[in-house]
C-alpha cells in the first residue's frame, strides 16, 4: 500500500516545474488545503491565485490567464469545479480552447458522509459531453505524475479527477508505461475484459488475480483517458473475450460503461456489464464502505464475472 | 431570562457529542451559528413538528449547510426527532443523518451543502408567499466565506427587485473560512455597504452570539416594509471554548479526548454566567 495521494503527486510535480516555468499558475477556491496545494501557495505566492469560495470565478479567471500565455491549474472539489462551473468549463475553457487544466479533487464519493452535494458521480458525463474537453481519471500517483507532465507540454483544455485518499500503487518508478490518450493493458486473458478507471483499476487487477486462481483469465485495462477515448484498445481487447465488464466510481449514465458499450456495440457486439454507483444518492459511509456496499471491489467483480461466464 | 442562552450551551454539547460520535463535522461554524439558530427556532419562527406541513409556517434554509450538526441539535430539541438517534448514528454507515442538511429528515426544508444556493431558494420561497398572500417569513443563514459565490448576489438583487420584506438573511460573520481569515482570502470589510447598495436593509448585530441582540435585530427586521433585511451577525468561530475560538484549524476538527473534556468544562462555565 502506497501512501502518496494522486493530488499530492500533482502538487509535487507543480512545485518542481514552477521553479523554472514562471507561467505555471495554481488557482484554488478556498480549497488549497484539501487539494494538498498549500505548499505551492507558500513557495510560489506570485504564481498562486486564491478566488475564495467562487468556483465560476476560478474557472473564468483561469481561462483569462491562459488566453494571456499562462498555464493555469485550477484545483477545487470535483463536484464544484465541474457542475458549479460547468458553463465556464464549456464556454471559457473548451469552446474558447484555452490551456486550462481543471483538477477535480476529492472526486467520486471521496467525501463519504457529506452526501450528494459533495459527490461527483456525473463528472465524466458532464465533462466528456463538452466538445474539446479531455477527461482523465489517473489510477495511481506514478501515472498521475506522467499525465501531468504530458499535460504541461500541450496547450489544450483538460479535466483531471483525483480522489481524496492515497491509493495503492499499480505502477512503479521504472515501470509506468505512459502514452497520452493510450490506455494501458495491465494483463491479458482470453475470457473476460475488465475495463476500469481511477481507483477501480486496482480492484480490477486484484479481481483478475483471484479469477486466475479459479481458471478464469481476464484482460485488465487502465482506461485513465476517458476522452479522447482509446477506442483502438477497447476494440482490440474486447474482440475475442466472452464478455466485458466496466467498473467506475461514477453514475451509471454517461460514464466509462456507456462509452465502452457504445464502442463494443458498434465493433464487437457482445455482453457488456457496467458496474458503477447507483442512479441515486449513495448510502452514507466512507468511500470504502460505499464501494463495498455496491460491490465496487475485487469481490464484487469476481462475483459478477462468475455470474456471466459460466 | 437566560434560558435560551443556557439552551445554546446545552445544544453545543449535543453538537460536540455528535461530532465525536461520528468522527466528523464542521465544528467551528456549528459553534458560531448556535445562538442564531436558537433565537430563530425558539423565539422567532412559527415552526414546530405540529405545523411542519402548514403552508403558513415560517421557512428556514441553512445555506451554510456544513453547520448541520448544530442544526440537528436544534431540530431535535424542537421535537422533530430523537437527539440520541442523531448523535449515535451521525455520519456513520447507513445513517440518514449525513454531513449536510437533507429533507428526508423531518424539519429540514431544503438540501444544501454546496455553498451559495440558499439565498436564491429563499427568494423563491418569499416570492411564493407574496403571490399567495401568506404572512409567513423566510430565513436564510449564510457563512461569510460563502458570500464570495456570485449566486448569493444574484439572489440579493432579486430579493430587492421584488421588495421581499418577508425575507431575512443572516450572515454568520465569524471572519474565518477554510484557508484563513475572510479578509485574507476574499475581503469583505465593506459588507454592510455591499448589501445596502443592493437595496437591502442592513442590521449590524455587534455580538452575533448574544441572544438579546439577535432578538432585537430579528424583531426590528419584521417591521421593515418594502425591502429584504440582512443581519450581519458578528460571531466567534468555535464560540464556547478557548480551545476552538477564532482558530482556523477548527473549521472541521474532531476533538481529542483531552480537548473534549476541556471544551465541556468551558461550556459549563460559560453557561453558569447566565
Ligand atoms: C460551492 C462550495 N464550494 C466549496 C465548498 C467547501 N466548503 C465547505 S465549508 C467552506 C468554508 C465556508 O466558510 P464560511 O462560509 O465562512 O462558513 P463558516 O465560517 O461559518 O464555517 C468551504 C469552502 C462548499 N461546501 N460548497
Ligand atoms: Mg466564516
Amino acid at each position: 500500500m502506497a501512501n502518496i495521494a494522486n493530488k499530492k503527486a500533482i502538487c509535487d510535480l507543480l512545485l518542481e516545474k514552477a521553479k523554472t516555468d514562471k507561467d505555471i499558475v495554481v488557482l484554488c477556491s478556498d480549497s488549497r488545503g484539501s487539494a494538498s496545494l498549500a505548499p505551492f501557495f507558500e513557495e510560489f505566492p506570485q504564481q498562486s491565485v486564491e478566488t475564495g469560495i467562487a468556483e465560476q470565478d476560478l474557472v473564468g479567471i483561469s481561462a483569462g490567464l491562459a488566453k494571456c500565455g499562462k498555464k493555469p491549474f485550477a484545483a477545487s472539489p470535483a463536484s464544484f469545479i465541474t457542475t458549479r462551473s460547468y458553463e465556464q468549463c464549456k464556454v471559457d475553457v473548451a469552446y474558447s480552447n484555452t490551456n486550462v487544466t481543471l483538477i477535480g479533487i476529492s472526486g467520486g464519493v471521496s467525501y463519504g458522509a457529506l452526501g450528494m452535494s459533495h459527490h461527483s458521480a456525473q463528472d465524466i458525463a458532464a465533462m466528456a459531453a463538452i466538445p474539446g474537453m479531455r477527461v482523465y481519471f489517473p489510477s495511481d500517483h506514478f501515472q498521475t505524475t506522467k499525465l501531468m507532465e504530458a499535460l504541461l507540454k500541450d496547450e489544450k483544455p483538460s479535466y483531471v479527477r483525483v480522489g481524496r485518499n492515497a491509493v495503492p500503487e499499480i505502477y512503479s518508478e521504472d515501470n509506468c508505461t505512459f502514452e497520452i490518450d493510450k490506455a494501458n493493458i495491465l494483463s491479458e486473458g482470453k475470457d473476460v475484459a475488465i475495463i476500469a478507471c481511477g481507483e477501480m483499476v486496482y480492484e480490477a487487477l486484484e479481481a483478475a488475480k483471484a479469477l486466475k486462481e479459479e481458471g478464469i483469465l481476464a484482460t485488465v485495462v487502465d482506461m485513465y483517458c476517458l476522452k479522447p477515448l482509446d477506442e483502438d484498445t477497447i476494440i482490440k481487447v474486447t474482440k475475442d473475450v466472452k464478455a466485458v465488464i466496466t467498473i467506475e466510481e461514477h453514475s451509471p449514465y454517461g460514464g466509462l460503461g456507456s462509452m465502452v458499450s457504445q464502442v463494443v456495440g458498434e465493433n464487437n457486439p457482445k455482453l457488456v456489464v457496467n458496474m458503477s454507483l447507483p442512479d441515486a444518492p449513495v448510502i452514507t459511509g466512507t468511500s470504502s464502505e460505499v464501494f463495498d456496499y455496491y460491490g465496487l471491489n475485487k469481490e464484487g467483480i469476481v462475483k459478477k464475472v462468475k455470474e456471466i461466464i459460466k | 431570562m437566560g434560558e435560551l442562552e443556557k439552551l445554546a450551551y446545552d445544544l453545543r454539547k449535543d453538537t460536540v457529542d455528535m461530532i465525536v460520535s461520528g468522527k466528523a463535522g464542521h465544528i467551528g461554524g456549528d459553534m458560531s451559528v448556535m445562538e442564531i439558530l436558537v433565537e430563530l427556532y425558539f423565539d422567532q419562527m412559527n415552526i414546530s413538528p405540529e405545523n411542519k406541513d402548514d403552508p403558513n409556517r415560517d421557512l428556514f434554509v441553512l445555506s451554510k449547510g456544513h453547520s448541520v450538526e448544530s442544526y440537528y441539535s436544534v431540530l431535535a430539541k424542537k421535537g422533530f426527532f430523537d437527539i440520541k438517534e442523531a448523535i449515535d448514528t451521525f455520519s456513520k454507515f447507513g445513517s440518514k443523518y449525513i454531513g449536510h442538511p437533507n429533507n428526508k429528515i423531518p424539519g429540514i426544508e431544503m438540501n444544501s451543502g454546496s455553498l451559495g444556493h440558499g439565498l436564491p431558494v429563499g427568494v423563491g420561497m418569499a416570492l411564493a408567499s407574496k403571490m399567495d398572500n401568506r404572512k409567513n417569513r423566510v430565513y436564510v443563514v449564510m457563512g461569510d466565506g460563502e458570500l464570495a459565490e456570485g449566486s448569493v448576489w444574484e439572489g440579493a438583487m432579486s430579493a430587492s427587485q421584488y421588495k421581499l420584506d418577508n425575507l431575512c438573511a443572516v450572515v454568520d460573520r465569524n471572519r474565518l473560512q477554510i484557508s484563513g481569515t475572510t479578509e485574507e482570502v476574499m475581503g469583505q470589510d465593506d459588507l454592510h455597504d455591499r448589501f445596502r447598495s443592493f437595496g437591502w436593509n442592513v442590521i449590524d448585530v455587534e455580538d452575533g452570539n448574544s441572544i438579546e441582540q439577535l432578538k432585537m435585530a430579528f424583531d426590528k427586521a419584521k417591521s421593515v416594509v418594502g425591502k429584504p433585511t440582512v443581519l450581519i451577525a458578528n460571531t466567534v468561530k468555535g464560540k464556547g471554548s478557548s480551545v476552538m475560538e477564532n482558530n482556523v484549524s477548527w473549521h472541521h476538527h474532531v476533538p481529542t479526548e483531552e480537548e473534549y473534556s476541556q471544551i465541556i468544562k468551558d461550556f459549563q462555565i460559560r453557561k453558569e454566567v447566565f
